[in-house]
């Protein structure tokens, strides 16, 4: 081990400073009455803290775009797992050049942001009669979660061993046996990766739902937000108590996921 | 299928291709990502021929749109914006996170801890963070109130400035991703092999020494990697700019994206938000080509022993 270095530490905890201090104005601010925000100022500490902006929050449509989220969340979910596991499944073992070009197309379309593309998906979704439904946010959010997860899938099935293919062909298994009983088993890690990866980039997409839903009842989370800005108008301490109650499920998954999250995020990086 | 092949049985074995799927398992995925990502691509640079007010027919208007967008000062200013936020956006995050991650990378229980936490950030949706930072930039009622003066914003108006106001979209994105490339710096630190540095330690290099020798070079790949996210990233800051500044003041942080959503989606003219769309597909393409080029396969092979 080198030996301590002084400044890369001191560094660190500059950068702790800068990332902690606005996670803490935001926690604190919610438990702070708006007058006492206003006169105390976003660091002090709430003197008779409340609970008063959480009822609020809750009470308002809140929980509706939730369970909105979270089912948009869901299938997306279902949705990227399913196709990246099959495409990633193909990549790594069919033979022939076509895998390898539907494996380039993957890659190319890493670098595609969806900002470019939303017309056209807006043509699309009208055209196809979605406009205004949960079903106009899934679909294109899906799809962009796609090339990442696949790249992460050929990654690990890349690992699994030949020979475990060939004692599986041996007994003349077919193509869905082997991918049910090998190489999901196998692959498990690399899933819950993209499980959690694409649940956190349905939970958190802003563009697809703000251009493509319109109704109230077909809200998401994000949206919703950003209409609050409105409605709570100067009241800065509820519209960061929706901020913090909109983090608070994908901070769960986080706790429970964390290190399968962050180690699928550092093979995207490894060598 | 399955029972096909089973009943095939022993007759089969050692035939090449049994248990390998053909390439029709990959065409419900490959095909609902080019319905819905590759095909818009290319639609959107048809589009960009047309006029189209979102809910008729689009109708052929030819260059029309082209030398509009030519001649119109706010694209230029926009293209010139983005320009410059990315390339900002790469000096500015690129060194800090290389720096974090590497130092994340040792393995000590106080490293795990602060790690978990500059990963933080990344939780939250860009909207809520934007949220966030745009009351702590309060002039009245945020914490630019009492630091403002010392960064020379004497009414604390920093997004009511157009230098204010760009620099605080630089930072705030950058306090937003910075973590995520910590973590692709520090999963390319850990793969550097420990032999190279006691090697490096005997020969009595010093750890300044070493980063530059070993460890920057190492990384060769990763910084690539990280480069092409946060470039294809810086041009797509849509959610915060909407939020913080709306493009303001005036038209001074109107960035490639927001102008698109402006002219597309307030203004109802998507055929010429087509072309400006255009514009970022072009820049985005490039990128995905040299993405392709410097890491892509070879990166991919080396990945078999790296993970």
């Amino acid at each position: 081990m080198p030996r301590a270095n002084y400044p890369a530490g001191l560094g660190s905890l500059i950068w702790l400073g800068i990332v902690g201090l606005p996670l803490y104005v935001l926690v604190a601010a919610t438990f702070q009455t708006r007058d006492g925000y206003i006169d105390d100022g976003p660091l002090a500490l709430p003197d008779h803290p409340t609970l008063a902006n959480y009822r609020r929050v809750l009470r308002s449509d809140f929980l509706s775009y939730l369970l909105n989220t979270a089912l948009v969340t869901a299938v997306c979910a279902a949705i990227v797992i399913t196709l990246s596991v099959t495409v990633g499944y193909t990549v790594v073992r069919a033979r022939g050049r076509a895998s390898r070009r539907i494996f380039q197309i993957f890659l190319l379309g890493l670098a595609i942001p969806s900002q470019a593309v939303v017309i056209p998906v807006y043509l699309v979704i009208t055209k196809l009669q979605l406009y205004d439904t949960l079903l106009a946010v899934i679909l294109p959010t899906a799809a962009f979660s796609l090339p990442v997860s696949v790249l992460i899938l050929v990654g690990t099935m890349r690992d699994i061993d030949e020979e475990l293919y060939e004692s599986m062909a041996l007994d003349g298994a077919s193509p869905t046996r082997v991918l049910l009983q090998l190489v999901v088993p196998l692959s498990r890690s690399g899933i819950s990766t993209v499980g959690v990866m694409s649940a956190l980039h349905a939970w958190n997409g802003f563009l697809f739902p703000l251009l493509l839903t319109q109704s109230k009842s077909n809200r998401l989370l994000t949206l919703g937000l950003y209409d609050y800005v409105g409605e709570f108008r100067v009241d800065t301490p509820a519209l960061l108590t929706a901020v913090v109650l909109s983090i608070v499920p994908i901070f769960l998954v986080y706790l429970f996921a964390r290190r399968q999250l962050i180690s699928g995020l550092m093979g995207v990086g490894g060598k | 299928m399955a029972d096909a092949a089973k009943s095939g049985g022993r007759a089969s074995v050692g035939r090449a291709g049994v248990g390998r799927p053909g390439v029709v398992w990959a065409l419900p995925g490959a095909l609902f990502f080019v319905f819905f990502a590759v095909a818009p691509m290319v639609l959107v640079g048809a589009l960009a021929f047309t006029d189209w007010d979102g809910i008729g027919t689009p109708s052929w208007t030819g260059m029309s749109n082209w030398s509009r967008l030519w001649d119109d000062p706010e694209t230029h200013q926009a293209i010139w914006l983005s320009l410059i936020l990315t390339v900002l956006t790469w000096v500015f995050q690129t060194p800090l996170a290389l720096l974090l991650g590497v130092w994340a990378a040792g393995r000590q229980r106080n490293r795990a801890v602060l790690s978990a936490i500059f990963f933080l950030p990344l939780l939250g949706s860009s909207v809520a963070l934007a949220l966030v930072w745009k009351s702590l930039l309060d002039p009245n009622f945020g914490l630019i109130a009492d630091i403002g003066p010392a960064l020379g914003f004497a009414d604390g108006d920093l997004l009511g400035s157009s230098k204010g106001a760009f620099g605080a979209i630089l930072f705030v994105t950058a306090w937003q991703f910075i973590p995520l490339h910590t973590l692709i710096y520090q999963g390319g630190a850990r793969a550097i092999p420990r032999s190279l540095y006691d090697a490096a330690a005997i020969d009595g290099a010093g750890t300044v020494r070493q980063f530059f020798s070993i460890t920057l070079p190492q990384l060769r790949n990763t910084i690539v990697t990280s480069s092409v996210i946060m470039v294809v990233g810086a041009l797509t800051f849509f959610d915060t700019v909407l939020i913080l500044t709306k493009g303001g003041p005036g038209t001074d942080t109107t960035i490639v994206p927001y102008l698109m959503y402006k002219n597309g989606f307030q203004a109802f003219d998507l055929g010429y938000a087509s072309a400006v769309a255009t514009i970022l597909v072009v820049v985005a393409t490039t990128v995905s080509l040299l993405l392709v080029r410097l890491t892509g396969f070879a990166a991919m092979r080396s990945t078999r022993e790296g993970m």
